[in-house]
């Protein structure tokens, strides 16, 4: 064995055996026996013997160009780009430096016009043998070449070895190997047999720079990537990786199917290279038992595999797409980042299709879905904004854009320019060619076909259950309905068939994201309810030193600056930024740490606190978004208040966007630094201000919303306050006989009436009004008005708001004029009350939408459908030779309430649609009704004699504008109460301490409406549940001389946080702090510069401003 | 110690070799999370933008981005929640306002528009910010350094 090849295996081995360590700090720059020194470029290093001059150089972040080198692999020396000078004993040589052994006393130099030109003249040779490669392409590129000058052999394949290498040190293979010599070399499988042993890892494939069609040939196996899950499968992945940007944790996870170190015991290459040593192929799955006094279940749902639909062609045609796909290709973080392209050909689409209900109202899956025709409508809404000229087109059954907000963004959708068709097409054809879809349709009177051609396709798959849904039931036992979903009852829509199950989100019905953030928020409140008793008893309290009093001290700036492993440490030169910070004012000490999360870390922080009495700390490394509580809370335990810490993001906004730029980061590292200190030096300490919570509510409205929000508050252990403007508790409820699933709402309400009645926590005022309130989150006070002439005050920590909302009072149709028009109310009633008036018509005409998604009222009332398809049922269950005609523009009956529909269709209901420009006309003839509607199949007119017509009235606000002035909380458009968030907190508002449930923040079913007073009492009582609220602390505060009290401050701030008053005659503005989120609006918009806010002062941010000029 | 002597952000009136100091302030809950993405999703963009963290793009009084102007920043970027996204429910909406009449403002005192410039970025968008800031740094690039506008020009007084 020849001296050069001993050495190569000694340094194998020694890689194996010991990980890479880098140096950090100071400590490891001392010299010892196994330690040599040599300077590269004129920078000194010092390094374990055994090692390489190429990583030297990468320990002090010298670039040197290589093609053949790989960190897990042994170096071999193919590619000769890596090249340097050494200097030696006053003589040079010209050395590849992935092989060359570091030696005590030399000199490299990496950069000389030589080695660029010998570079160059490799790079050529290298084109010459693969001249397609991107890789050896950008190689070219850097070093400035850009043709060879050399006879083209135009092959694949630059004999770098890496492969081989891969396969036979780090998969323990040798599948790929050298065969033959001098020009005629090349790899090969052994004996030129495609091997049996390749286990099609794809690792030498993956490490390939020129992605050599010859790797395809060593196995008879075909390797398949691994592909992506979260990205639909639109993009591969590794065995190891973060599953999705949010998951959390959000750490690596190795997928232990496909790893091949699960699969051989070989590779560990992750294993090497974490530098965090984080990575632990040991780990095995824990049974853990857990005590616990409720469940709850919110396991969501699957979508509907688009591949069953065999004519819609999706997984046959490449450009059929499902719509979770086509969501993933539109984000911004998805495969494409955001590009809207076309699987086939990656070219843009011009022109798309949206095909809805594909597995969802069909045989199969026999309800709606009841997301999909919002989802599609802003798929192609936003795909439109992405390239704009795109021709979007949804083939729909019904709009159902029954959510709050949704029909006023459909209309918006339709006048941006997406096309809606009324249709489900028969089937979709490929052309060959040009891969493009030809949809078959037909939407008018004569059944004519029409083929349109479309350059992709977008499924909108439907939700359902999960898989494993039915196994999981049975471990749990829990009912699940006929639809495979958990079963739940309309007036306990978060209740399993299980006492202690709550089950909350889709895995109880299709839902969109306000009702499943509604039901969590129900199913909390149910848990709570359970487990009142047992609140808080398994907190512990954690004790901290005093707070030192720093305020009037001269700034002592301590700073530690993360390494991060090798995330900052690798780019940024932490050492010198250390040593900058150093000269710094007011520091007076700084140190460099591996992690400076780790605990060992945080523990230093508080001993060099203490040592070094500092009185303000900065931290550089990664984001405070992740990491400013964690260092607060550690500076908290060193006894300094924790807001007198500052963060420089040296990680993610500096070391990792400037990996090629090592210098200029750290250059920027320092400015971060800098700044960060700069604002440090005038941190002050603050306070979250803390204020006694009056642990009662006040429940405005004592309808269904009211009356259950009261009582899971009561069960909570809460006292309430129930003020009804009526004389009777019921609300609404009181005039619904039945629901569509056969619900008797009477001994229902009768049932939650004698429950609050029965209450002792509930204190119920009817026939009140609410007079005044005053006051903020944990401290109203409202005056309420009694019939009787008495008054009331009563005291309490928070608000929810179910004043509920009213059936529409039409005017149309001749209601109110003519006795035979009636609204579904009426007929409830009547259908409830006297079934013999009506059981002998023989005709009714039902016609949806009065009120409703019209000028007036631009809304759905959501449930007039499902109203009207009950009443029909009824109807025709009292005579079953009526004929009932129900005239609607889309019938939108979401959920399991699909079910009904088809019953009712089935039961000869005759639905006939119609379109808002086309209305029903009705006349009067000869004292007989007459009803004249466009039948859209038909074309034409028909004419209806009904013996009655029932007006499906929608639901219109009540009159909420005095409570939402006395509250101060916003309304919409519309009327109804306009909450925090409409997706993310759909029954808080902005302002604390209020919340809303019911009607009131938009027309909704029983079962919605009990979920989200449950949800209202569940977010009132995150507040009641504690003696104390603390504020934000980096709240706005006023300068009261300054201020002129002009009010633009008060008329800004979107929390009512601020009031102008008038104190010794003179107007000034007054911040309440327990309201203020720390916006800072009013500070920006302040003209006379009296409003400041804590912890972003303006002398804070000019400070860093100024930093920054230096 | 070596001192910033060995700075690679050349301050220099030579257009060709001349690397701009930019201030970008960024609001904490959608642009500032989407730096960080960038920054997680390892997506290059220059080095010369320096990032203060605000709470809401409204927090951006117009008198900061002309005291940085006149400190000696050759541009400011402000970014914040796409319009409808904003944490604080509507301060972008204010800064837009306020910032479209700025426009006005930097106009008269003959400021390059592009040097002062304002975008939506939101916590998903580290690819835009990339962007952005490649274009912001260019563009500003083009445009030379800020010199006259500077309250030590010509050290006898001040400009404005």
């Amino acid at each position: 064995m020849s001296k050069h090849k001993k050495q190569l295996q000694t340094r194998k081995r020694k890689m194996k055996k010991k990980p890479v360590k880098k140096k950090v700090g100071k400590k490891i720059k001392k010299k010892t026996k196994n330690m040599v020194s040599l300077t590269i470029d004129g920078n000194y290093v010092t390094i374990e013997k055994g090692r390489t001059i190429l990583e030297a150089a990468h320990e002090l972040n010298i670039e040197i160009p290589t093609l053949c080198y790989h960190e897990a692999l042994s170096p071999y020396g193919a590619c000769r780009l890596c090249v340097v000078e050494i200097h030696k004993n006053g003589r040079k040589k010209i050395q590849a430096s992935c092989l060359y052994p570091v030696e005590d006393g030399i000199e490299v130099i990496t950069n000389t016009p030589e080695l660029q030109n010998i570079r160059r003249t490799m790079i050529e040779l290298i084109m010459a043998r693969a001249p397609h490669s991107e890789k050896v392409k950008e190689i070219a590129r850097k070093l400035g070449v850009k043709e060879t000058r050399f006879i083209r052999r135009d092959e694949d394949c630059i004999l770098c070895g890496l492969c081989v290498r891969m396969c036979r040190e780090r998969m323990g293979k040798s599948v790929v190997g050298f065969k033959m010599r001098g020009d005629k070399r090349q790899i090969s499988p052994p004996f030129d047999v495609e091997s049996p042993q390749c286990i099609v890892c794809g690792a030498c494939y993956s490490i390939c720079p020129t992605a050599s069609e010859r790797l395809k040939k060593i196995s008879k196996k075909i390797a398949r990537p691994l592909l992506d899950e979260f990205d639909q499968g639109l993009r591969s992945r590794s065995a190891i990786r973060i599953p999705f940007p949010q998951a959390i944790p959000n750490v690596a996870v190795v997928d232990k199917e496909h790893c091949v170190h699960f699969l051989t015991d070989e590779c560990k290459i992750c294993q090497d290279l974490c530098e965090a040593k984080a990575i632990n192929f040991d780990q095995k799955e824990e049974v853990i038992d857990l005590q616990v006094g409720s469940v709850i279940l919110s396991c969501g749902f699957e979508v509907y595999d688009g591949k069953k639909k065999r004519e819609y062609g999706n997984g046959r045609y490449e450009n059929v797409v499902t719509s979770i796909e086509f969501e993933r290709i539109l984000s911004a973080s998805g495969p494409f980042q955001g590009h809207i392209q076309r699987l086939s050909d990656k070219k843009e689409p011009k022109k798309i299709a949206f095909i809805q209900c594909v597995g969802s109202r069909d045989e199969e899956n026999p309800y709606c879905s009841s997301v999909c025709c919002m989802y599609a409508t802003k798929e192609a809404v936003i795909a439109k904004e992405h390239s704009p000229g795109l021709e979007c087109t949804i083939f729909f059954m019904d709009i159902r854009a029954f959510g709050k907000g949704f029909d006023e963004y459909y209309e918006r959708a339709k006048r941006n320019g997406v096309r809606y068709i009324r249709c489900r097409p028969s089937s979709i054809d490929e052309v060959p060619e040009s891969k493009n879809l030809i949809i078959k349709y037909s939407n008018d009177e004569n059944g004519k076909i029409h083929a349109e051609e479309h350059d992709m396709v977008v499924l909108s798959c439907g939700l359902e259950p999960l898989r494993q849904m039915p196994a999981l039931a049975q471990r749990l036992d829990i009912k699940l309905n006929e639809f495979g979903f958990c079963q739940t009852d309309t007036f306990t829509p978060v209740e399993s068939s299980r006492k202690g199950i709550y089950v909350c989100g889709p895995c109880t019905e299709p839902k969109d994201i306000p009702e499943t953030v509604t039901q969590s928020s129900a199913a909390a409140a149910k848990t709570m309810e359970l487990l009142a008793e047992k609140r808080n008893t398994l907190v512990t309290k954690k004790e901290y030193p005093s707070e030192l009093d720093v305020a009037n001290q001269e700034p002592r700036i301590g700073a530690f600056i993360c390494h991060c492993g090798i995330n900052i440490g690798g780019y940024v030169d932490v050492p010198q930024v250390v040593e900058y910070t150093k000269t710094l004012p007011y520091v007076i000490y700084a140190e460099d740490n591996l992690y400076t999360c780790s605990q060992d870390s945080q523990r230093r922080i508080i001993e060099m606190v203490k040592k070094h009495k500092l009185n303000r700390v900065v931290v550089a490394s990664c984001t405070p978004r992740t990491h400013e509580l964690l260092f607060r809370e550690t500076i908290r335990e060193a006894g300094l208040n924790p807001y007198l810490f500052e963060m420089a993001n040296i990680r993610d906004q500096c070391s990792w966007i400037h990996m090629i730029e090592p210098k200029e980061a750290t250059e920027k590292a320092k400015d971060l630094v800098l700044m960060a200190v700069a604002k440090a030096q005038l941190l002050t300490p603050l306070k979250r201000v803390e204020i006694d919570v009056i642990q009662k509510a006040l429940v405005i409205g004592g309808g269904i919303a009211g009356i259950v929000s009261s009582l899971s508050l009561a069960r909570q252990g809460f006292e309430v306050f129930l003020v009804e403007k009526e004389k009777e508790l019921g609300g609404n409820l009181r005039h619904i006989y039945y629901t569509i699933e056969g619900d008797d709402v009477k001994i229902f309400l009768k049932r939650i009436i004698k429950q609050v009645r029965n209450n002792k926590l509930i204190h119920v005022f009817t026939n009140a009004e609410i007079e005044s309130v005053s006051g903020f989150i944990g401290n109203y006070k409202t005056e309420i008005l009694i019939a009787d002439g008495t008054k009331a005050e009563l005291k309490h920590g928070v608000v929810i708001v179910a004043t509920g909302a009213q059936e529409y009072q039409p005017t149309e149709y001749l209601y109110g004029k003519e006795k035979r028009v009636i609204t579904q109310k009426e007929l409830e009633g009547k259908l409830s009350s006297q079934p013999s008036d009506i059981s002998h018509l023989s005709s009714v005409v039902m016609i949806q939408c009065i009120g409703s998604r019209d000028n007036g009222h631009p809304y759905c009332s959501r449930r007039c459908c499902s109203q009207a398809i009950k009443n029909s049922l009824k109807l025709l269950e009292l005579n079953p030779k009526a004929k009932i005609y129900v005239l609607y523009r889309d019938i939108r009956t979401y959920g399991f309430k699909e079910d009904f529909y088809t019953k009712a269709r089935e039961t000869g209901v005759m639905f006939i649609q119609y379109d808002n420009e086309k209305r029903p006309l009705l006349q009067h003839n000869n004292g007989s009704l007459e009803i004249s509607v466009f039948e859209p199949v038909l074309q034409e007119n028909i004419e209806i004699h009904p013996d009655l017509i029932v007006l499906s009235t929608g639901i219109v606000p009540g009159d909420n504008i005095e409570t939402a002035k006395m509250l101060k909380v916003p309304l919409n458009s519309d009327g109804y109460f306009l909450e925090a968030h409409v997706k993310l907190r759909p029954v808080d508002f902005a302002t604390e301490g209020i919340f809303v449930a019911g009607l009131a923040h938009s027309p909704k079913f029983i079962n919605e409406t009990v979920g989200q007073a449950e949800a209202a009492a569940a977010r009132a009582a995150t507040i009641l549940a504690n003696e104390k609220y603390y504020a934000e602390a980096t709240v706005s505060h006023v300068n009261e001389d300054i201020c002129v009290g002009c009010g633009v401050c008060s008329s800004l701030c979107p929390y009512e946080a601020i009031e102008i008053i008038t104190e010794d005659g003179k107007r000034i503005s007054k911040v309440n702090e327990a309201l203020c989120k720390g916006c800072g609006t009013c500070v920006a918009a302040c003209p006379s510069g009296a409003m400041d806010q804590y912890g972003f002062t303006k002398n804070q941010i000019m400070a860093m401003v100024e930093a920054i000029k230096e | 110690m070596k001192q910033s002597d060995n700075k690679t952000i050349r301050r220099s009136d030579d257009k060709t070799n001349y690397e701009p100091k930019i201030v970008a302030f960024l609001c904490n809950w959608c642009s500032y999370a989407g730096a960080d993405l960038a920054g997680v999703s390892r997506f290059q963009y220059p080095p010369n933008i320096r990032v203060i963290r605000v709470p809401c793009s409204g927090r951006i009084n117009p008198l900061y981005i002309i005291k940085a102007l006149q400190s000696g920043v050759d541009g400011v970027l402000v970014s914040g929640c796409h319009p409808g996204d904003c944490h604080y429910i509507s301060g972008n909406l204010f800064a837009r306002r306020k910032f479209a009449l700025m426009k006005k403002f930097l106009d008269y005192l003959g400021i390059e528009p592009e040097r002062v410039q304002f975008s939506w970025v939101s916590a998903a968008e580290g690819a835009r910010f990339a962007e952005i800031i490649k274009k912001v740094t260019n563009d500003i690039k083009k445009l030379g350094p800020l010199t006259y506008f500077r309250k030590d020009f010509e050290k006898t007084g001040k400009v404005l």
